[in-house]
């Protein structure tokens, strides 16, 4: 079991800083996601708590103790690669036994580990194959076998099912969240797949451009984004934007919108003169809402037991809307679709969530 | 039959140059050697089918027969190795991601380019020679040094130390198949604690069999073949005491020196049994040492 932190965190290539001031504390025994688009610092980040990459300033703990300068192999842990990195040469047995035998550990212990992490992941058939005789999913196992061997007190873990096609993913990513549960260490995990982060972790951290964008529960990202961008990345479909003008002052402060009436504002923390407002796609109401618009539908992405309907409004923008059950629109109607204010997510210019003052409820205007 | 050749007439005119030198450069000279090796032939008179004899006397009589093999036996156990070796240590040196890479690489190879030439075997004889840069080095501690290439129990050694120099061609291949090795397999040792060496016996021979295979196999048919610097160096005598007398050396005596053209064709084929011999070797025990990526069980 480990607990980090990491403090002022800095990674520079020569001149060129890719991660500035990262602060951030992981606790013992949680599933921390680190998730962000390519290129956001999330498998630098990783790589450098498993100590491959290099810290240029600032400190990172594991359970109280600076281990900047402790090699990889000291800091008790282990980590599954992207590539899987089985070693093509070696049966899978000695793939997973590996790692033990440079501890100069017993024999029988090698060989109850290596068993007991064949069995948890069900591949004590494959033991003797190599790995170009397993299939993607297989090799994973294998790959997380290898961690598991080891026992220890971190695992990390850098995009460890892109590699595989779409049904296997949401196997694995099954297996791996019944492997938390049942070994309860801290494991950090990198991904780019938001629905990954959502459904695998007890925490998120958002990365974009070497920055924490915002650290929380899945719940806390999804209802709560700290910032336009953490909006956007997090949930699926992508939260719906308006753009909006903001007149008038004080209590008579009111948004107005390209497609839909204007409405008084909630009493906002912000004086901007404009903002985005956020809505999810299970937030609109089609006939109903406390603020209505006409639109067309452009398209409907039937999903089984939802669609995805595409509404084009008159502006030219589009909304994303989930409709549930037997509802049964079709391209090229026409709807009226509305919101209610208190589904509205408020950013200012800076992108920043915008947070209502309590117990100001919003009212619908006529326009 | 007209039809196929008429239809395919431009492309036997660029195939010509090509034809006309397998036939006539390749596969005739070929095939007249084996011919020749059951002849006597002086190269003067025509020549007279003598059967086996030939093969016969190299094996029941010849001792500078027996003498070259051995030479050359001794050549290509020292020279291999340490030229794979030599190749294999500078690669990974290489390997390490220099921005200057390619200028060392050239460095590198320029002996490779200049090793085999005349120039570089003399210049090795007088390197090596009593009163040679060797020699004046050793002096400077203290050392008294000999005649390294008049000495027959050195004197090959002197050719193996040449040849081991010449490691460019298998070091650009084993710098290629270090670059395929992916850097994941070693952090994930890494994370494992392995040691350097370990990671080096466990994961970049075993990874590296393949490209290490391949240059075996070519850089011992190579050294079988071994002449310029033996036959310059020795004064085309495989003196001292036929300490340099190479197979191939010996063979271009018989053929040039004293026109013993059938024996000496005898002794080509032979040498390409051998070199066969061993290939084949190679290829047998392959199976146990190496291991391909992308192999179908």
């Amino acid at each position: 079991m480990a607990g980090l932190t990491l403090r002022n965190v800095e990674k520079s290539y020569g001149p060129l800083t890719v991660m500035k001031d990262m602060n951030l504390d992981i606790h013992d025994g949680e599933f921390l996601v680190l998730v962000g688009p390519s290129g956001c610092g999330k498998s630098t980040l990783l790589r450098m708590i498993a100590g491959l990459e290099e810290i240029s300033d600032g400190t990172l703990s594991i359970d109280g103790k600076v281990v900047n300068d402790l090699p990889a192999s000291k800091r008790n842990l282990s980590m599954v690669f992207q590539s899987y990195a089985l070693y093509p040469h070696m049966s899978v047995r000695k793939n997973l036994a590996f790692g033990l035998q440079n501890l100069s550990m017993p024999r029988a212990e090698i060989a109850r580990r290596v068993d007991e992490a064949a069995r948890i992941l069900q591949i004590e058939p494959l033991l003797e194959r190599k790995p170009r005789q397993l299939s993607g999913g297989q090799k994973q196992r294998v790959a997380i076998g290898r961690s598991i061997v080891r026992e220890p007190g971190l695992f990390l873990f850098d995009e460890p099912l892109s590699n595989l096609d779409a049904e296997l993913r949401v196997q694995m990513r099954v297996e791996l969240a019944a492997l938390y549960e049942r070994l309860k260490t801290t494991m950090i995990y990198v991904t780019h797949d938001q629905v990954e982060a959502m459904t695998l972790a007890t925490r998120i951290v958002v990365l974009r451009a070497g920055r924490i964008e915002q650290v929380g529960t899945p719940e806390e990202l999804y209802t709560r984004p700290a910032n336009l961008f953490v909006a956007g990345f997090i949930g699926s479909p992508r939260i719906n934007m308006l753009a909006a003008q903001v007149e008038g002052s004080g209590a008579a402060r009111r948004a107005v919108l390209a497609d839909f009436r204007a409405f008084a504002l909630p009493d906002l923390a912000t004086t901007d003169s404009a903002l985005t407002l956020c809505l999810r796609a299970e937030a609109i109401r089609l006939g109903g809402g406390e603020v209505q618009a006409e639109g067309r539908i452009k398209l409907v992405e039937y999903l089984g037991a939802e669609r995805l309907v595409h509404i084009v409004l008159p502006s030219g923008q589009t909304l994303l809307f989930h409709a549930q059950g037997a509802d049964s629109h079709r391209a090229g109607e026409t709807v009226t679709l509305g919101f209610d204010l208190a589904d509205l997510h408020y950013f200012d210019t800076a992108e920043q969530r915008v947070e209502t003052v309590a117990g100001q409820g919003a009212q619908a205007l006529t326009a | 039959m007209r039809k196929f050749f008429r239809r395919n007439t431009a492309g036997y005119v660029f195939l010509t140059p090509w034809l006309i030198g397998f036939f006539f450069l390749a596969l005739g000279p070929i095939l007249v050697s084996l011919y020749l090796s059951f002849t006597r032939y002086d190269m003067v008179s025509a020549p007279v089918w003598d059967g086996l004899g030939n093969y016969q006397y190299m094996f029941e009589y010849d001792r500078r027969f027996w003498k070259a093999l051995e030479v050359t036996f001794t050549f290509v156990a020292f020279s291999v190795p340490l030229r794979l070796a030599a190749a294999l240590g500078v690669a990974m040196l290489l390997d390490k991601g220099l921005r200057t890479i390619g200028l060392y690489r050239a460095i590198f190879y320029l002996p490779s380019l200049l090793g085999a030439s005349i120039a570089i075997a003399l210049l090795w004889r007088e390197m090596f020679g009593l009163n040679g840069v060797i020699n004046q080095v050793l002096s400077m501690v203290g050392i008294t040094g000999k005649g390294w290439i008049t000495d027959p129990d050195t004197s090959i050694y002197t050719i193996v130390v040449l040849a081991m120099w010449q490691f460019g061609s298998p070091m650009l291949i084993f710098l290629a198949g270090l670059r395929g090795i992916p850097r994941d397999l070693y952090e994930a040792a890494e994370i494992d604690g392995t040691s350097r060496f370990r990671q080096f016996r466990r994961i970049t021979l075993p990874m590296l069999a393949p490209v290490i295979f391949f240059n075996l196999v070519l850089q011992t048919i190579e050294a079988f073949k071994t002449f310029t610097s033996a036959f310059i160096i020795s004064n085309g005598t495989g003196a001292p005491a036929d300490s340099l007398l190479f197979y191939t050396v010996y063979l271009f005596n018989e053929a040039f020196k004293f026109f013993r053209m059938g024996y000496a064709s005898a002794l080509a084929w032979v040498l390409l049994l051998i070199i066969a011999a061993f290939t084949a070797l190679a290829f047998a025990t392959s199976k146990y040492w190496v291991h391909y990526e992308n192999e179908r069980d």
